[in-house]
């Protein structure tokens, strides 16, 4: 009797260190629970070139992530890219003038999306647009301007 | 000679075959025996998992420690040590942490469930409780091969926890990474999927693990010869199949 017992607390004792650190490794070592799509709002933007910018990049404002982008997606009519991403339920106060760009995080960091507030009375919404976009910088198009520029001006 | 290569082959089918014939007879019998005779699994959980323990919470440490070591000394010359809780957790959670488990779940509980069985064999034991009318699959491998597909993926969890506490021991507390950058830059990296990913491996690698190593066992030779070959092959074959299916795993995971 005593054999089982031991036999049971021992088993006992290792399934729940096993789920233990199931729930630790599945809740501490991910960013799931940074921004649930739940208590957040839907936002979408229009960009002429959005770089390589993928889901799930943050969007931030003032450098302080408040949201991410749910999905980056061609639209075929006006031809240009519509980024559509949440921001955080807290963050209602946005003012709807806002100006979107895509920047890059250290020099060869992952793109993310940066909002400078604008002076607007009204605030973003679920479903608004932003109107005031900026594309993102690609530098081989940096590199061929600053090309040409060098070309005209020695003639 | 060409003879000789075509009898091997069509041996190695035929044992393939009947491995899988084994595998489906064992799952056939294990939703019975999961309701019915729950006490045996629950032994059996203990022999495989709790009793390998030890041995993986010492391993996890170390592996972890080396990870910290090894990322420190090669990220800082990117300036990046700040990423050493990404990168350990990265190795550990879909890589090392399963794999390093099943392998040595293969030498700790994988041989002693090959020569257990064998040795049962031997001793006439399982044709005993085959002439008191109890299936000897039912009573002794099906709650052995259950223990070992519920305990593998506990064990690997806590491999992958105890190993990141080993990581962090050593980036944060030796060689001064900032704790909250570990952290943090782990978490902003990692995703559910990426857990996923390695719960699945070892969950796969405990099937594979257990059901190879009764497999051995229940056909081993009934010699003390036999019983020692079986156990050998166990820890091989079991090695040679977790590396190759967790190519395959991590090849069909890549998005």
């Amino acid at each position: 009797m005593q054999q089982t017992r031991s036999v049971e607390l021992g088993t006992g004792l290792f399934v729940l260190l096993g789920l233990a650190a199931l729930f630790f490794l599945t809740t501490q070592t991910t960013g799931s629970s940074d921004i649930s799509t739940s208590d957040a709002y839907e936002v979408t933007a229009r960009f002429e070139n959005v770089g390589s910018l993928k889901d799930r990049a943050p969007v931030a404002m003032s450098g302080v992530t408040i949201g991410r982008v749910t999905n980056v997606e061609f639209d075929p009519q006006a031809l240009d890219a519509v980024v559509t991403f949440v921001i955080d339920e807290r963050f209602n106060e946005i003012p709807d003038d806002s100006d979107a760009s895509i920047l890059t995080a250290g020099l060869l960091g992952s793109q993310y999306i940066g909002l400078q507030p604008g002076g607007s009375d009204l605030y973003l919404e679920e479903g608004s647009e932003i109107q005031f976009t900026q594309s993102a910088i690609v530098i081989e198009n940096l590199i061929s301007k600053y090309l040409f520029n060098q070309d005209s001006g020695s003639e | 000679m060409l003879r000789e290569i075509w009898v091997t082959f069509v041996d190695f089918v035929r044992t393939f075959g009947a491995l899988q014939l084994f595998f489906l007879r064992l799952l056939a019998a294990t939703p019975s025996i999961f309701v019915r005779r729950f006490g045996l699994v629950v032994k059996q959980v203990y022999n495989a998992g709790a009793l390998s323990l030890v041995i993986i919470m010492v391993c996890g440490l170390f592996v972890g420690g080396v990870l910290g070591l090894q990322g420190y000394s090669n990220l800082s010359k990117f300036n990046a040590e700040d990423s050493v809780g990404t990168f350990a957790a990265f190795s550990l959670l879909k890589e090392l942490g399963p794999v390093i488990t099943a392998l040595l779940f293969a030498g700790r509980a994988g041989t002693s469930l090959a020569s257990e069985i064998g040795l049962m064999k031997a001793t006439d034991q399982l044709s005993a409780m085959e002439m008191m009318a109890i299936n000897p699959l039912r009573r002794v491998l099906v709650p052995r091969f259950l223990g070992g597909v519920i305990s593998m993926p506990l064990l690997a969890a806590v491999f992958s926890m105890v190993g990141l506490f080993g990581a962090h021991m050593v980036a944060v507390s030796l060689l001064g990474v900032d704790a909250g950058a570990f952290w943090q830059q782990m978490a902003a990296t990692l995703d559910v999927r990426d857990v996923n990913e390695g719960i699945f491996k070892s969950f796969v690698f405990g099937v594979v693990a257990s059901v190879l190593a009764v497999w051995e066992g229940y056909n081993a030779i009934p010699t003390a010869e036999g019983v020692g070959r079986a156990t050998t092959r166990t820890v091989v074959i079991t090695a040679i199949a977790v590396l190759i299916i967790d190519f395959m795993i991590t090849a069909s995971f890549l998005r």
